[in-house]
């Protein structure tokens, strides 16, 4: 049982909205497992390439192009803070994947600077998933994902992979980063599914 | 044959803080009891953690300051900005508080008092933790091996330990030390504030053809500079130890 | 300049092993360069402890603390080397 260190608070508050095990915070941390990749917006391309080979790519300017949204979500890191009511714009990964053809129920986000991470398909469409290249308001800064990253808020944030660079069609799972790393497979923050076998 | 050490893991065990002493504005030295502490190396270094009611932790790296030969366990932690336990340690914390403990640990980063080659120690800011329990640990032997400290603080008035470096300086023979102040210059002081340079490194360092054993400890940014400035003098790298704290140096 | 040495791993790979590893001389299975674990390149700020090979920067050893189990891997690591009494 850990001691309990008198007077001690942290930055971490406990809140009744909150899943299992998580604090809220009022910073945004900064997570990164590699140094923070720098992107030429010249050269930057977001690429889905199905289970057959098709590939469908963007250029910086025309993922700007498609239409994209403002969306305010609550998002929760395994490490257990939490932040409530931030604020992305990007566009929704449906309207990426409006004229890909699949039969692949799985999918994994690439990442420049090689990270990696897997989400079944059907938890990155029907609006439940964003490329968000703004937050709160601004430009979206390299220590936090940009220029783009992936935005997945109803699983744990390792998920919404930073500096992504494309979503890899998969018939069969196949884990990612963390996911090969410990962590559970999925990552349900209301399930408290952290680590393998949770 | 020799009798095999009985090798344990490590787990974190609870440890109260018995005193706690002011250095500067900013850092504190804390005397913990540890049940069981067996003693440790110069340089090594203890992880703390920090509880709350609620049940959030956090946990830091804070170097042993005092020296293998003492009784007690010492660590002098610098609060830094929005520091979630360095700012708890420094302002809040009393004596008879609690917290966990895991160490000591760190076996690279260490000085080796059999060694006789000269040493250098260069620290920047809180840096000098781990490099002041080597002077130590070389006053407590009686050791003669030459020892030579370059410390770089942003001024007079953020050096840890000032004192009894000076007093070290003037009864452990064979220490030097100097200092880099890097914003603001006492009265007179011969050179201007500014970072430690190869100039410095030079006038108050070792020659590299002595082969010095050179221990650098401080933010990662000072650290890679100045562990780049001595090689590029001529040092082995292989010589040249480094420990960062990363960029809030604590 | 995010990252920490591998000095930084010693508490955590100090609970799991009953010798210090940080003094183990590591041969990264990416581009084969030999250097001790104490000198990788640490990311302790992340959803686990990543060790990086400081010449190619990639993964040698990542450690996953859950509360009552340890997930470490070694994969990105080809050996460890070290001294037997």
């Amino acid at each position: 049982m850990a001691v309990v260190t008198r007077g001690f608070t942290g930055r971490g508050r406990v809140d009744p909205k909150l899943p299992p095990g998580q604090y809220l915070t009022e910073d945004f941390p900064v997570l990164s497992a590699g140094p923070t990749p720098r992107i030429d917006l010249n050269r930057w391309k977001f690429s889905v390439v199905t289970e057959t080979g098709q590939k469908h790519s963007w250029s910086w300017q025309e993922l700007l192009a498609l239409p994209a949204e403002d969306v305010t979500v609550d998002i929760h890191c395994v490490t257990k803070w939490s932040k409530f009511g931030t604020r992305w714009h990007g566009v929704p990964v449906d309207t990426l994947l409006a004229d890909v053809e699949t039969a692949a129920d799985y999918v994994m986000a690439h990442s420049y600077g090689g990270y990696t991470t897997n989400v079944p398909l059907e938890d990155l469409t029907d609006g439940q998933a964003w490329i968000a290249y703004r937050y709160d308001g601004e430009d979206l800064a390299p220590e936090h994902g940009g220029p783009a990253r992936l935005l997945v808020p109803h699983l744990y944030f390792w998920k919404s992979a930073k500096w992504v660079n494309g979503l890899e069609m998969m018939p069969e799972d196949s884990p990612g980063f963390w996911e090969s790393a410990g962590y559970h497979n999925y990552g349900d923050p209301w399930r408290e599914q952290r680590y393998y076998g949770d | 044959m020799a009798r095999a050490a009985i090798l344990r893991r490590l787990s974190w065990q609870a440890a109260s803080i018995a005193e706690i002493r002011e250095e500067t504005d900013t850092a504190r030295t804390f005397v913990l009891d540890v049940a069981g502490w067996e003693g440790h190396t110069a340089g090594q270094h203890v992880d703390l953690r920090l509880t709350a009611d609620n049940g959030y932790s956090a946990q830091r790296s804070y170097s042993i300051a005092s020296a293998p030969a003492d009784d007690r366990l010492e660590v002098t932690v610098q609060r830094v900005p929005d520091g979630e336990v360095s700012g708890y340690l420094v302002d809040a914390a009393q004596p008879g508080d609690m917290v966990e403990l895991r160490g000591p640990v760190g076996g690279y980063f260490t000085w080796d008092p059999e060694e006789l080659d000269p040493v250098l120690l260069v620290a920047g800011g809180s840096g000098i933790v781990p490099l002041m329990s080597m002077i130590r640990a070389r006053g407590a032997l009686h050791s003669r091996v030459p020892f030579r400290l370059i410390y770089s603080t942003r001024g007079p008035g953020a050096a840890i330990y000032a004192d009894e470096l000076r007093r070290r300086v003037r009864d452990d023979r064979g220490l030097d030390v100097a200092y880099a102040y890097t914003r603001e210059v006492p009265e007179g002081w011969p050179r201007p504030a500014g970072r430690l340079d190869a100039a410095l490194l030079t006038a108050a360092g070792w020659p590299a053809d002595l082969r010095p054993a050179a221990f650098v400890c401080g933010p990662t940014g000072f650290v890679e500079a100045v562990a780049d400035l001595l090689v590029a003098q001529g040092n082995d790298p292989s010589r040249v130890k480094t420990e960062r704290f990363g960029p809030t140096g604590g | 300049m995010d990252y920490l040495d591998g000095n930084m791993l010693a508490g955590a790979l100090r609970e799991i092993f009953t010798v210090d590893v940080t003094t183990a001389q590591a041969r990264c299975a990416g581009c084969g360069r030999t250097g001790m674990v104490a000198q990788t390149r640490v990311y302790e700020h992340a959803a686990g402890l990543v060790a990086r090979c400081p010449g190619c920067d990639g993964v040698l050893i990542r450690l996953v603390r859950a509360p009552d189990r340890a997930y470490l891997d070694l994969h990105g690591t080809s050996f460890l080397e070290m001294p037997m009494p």
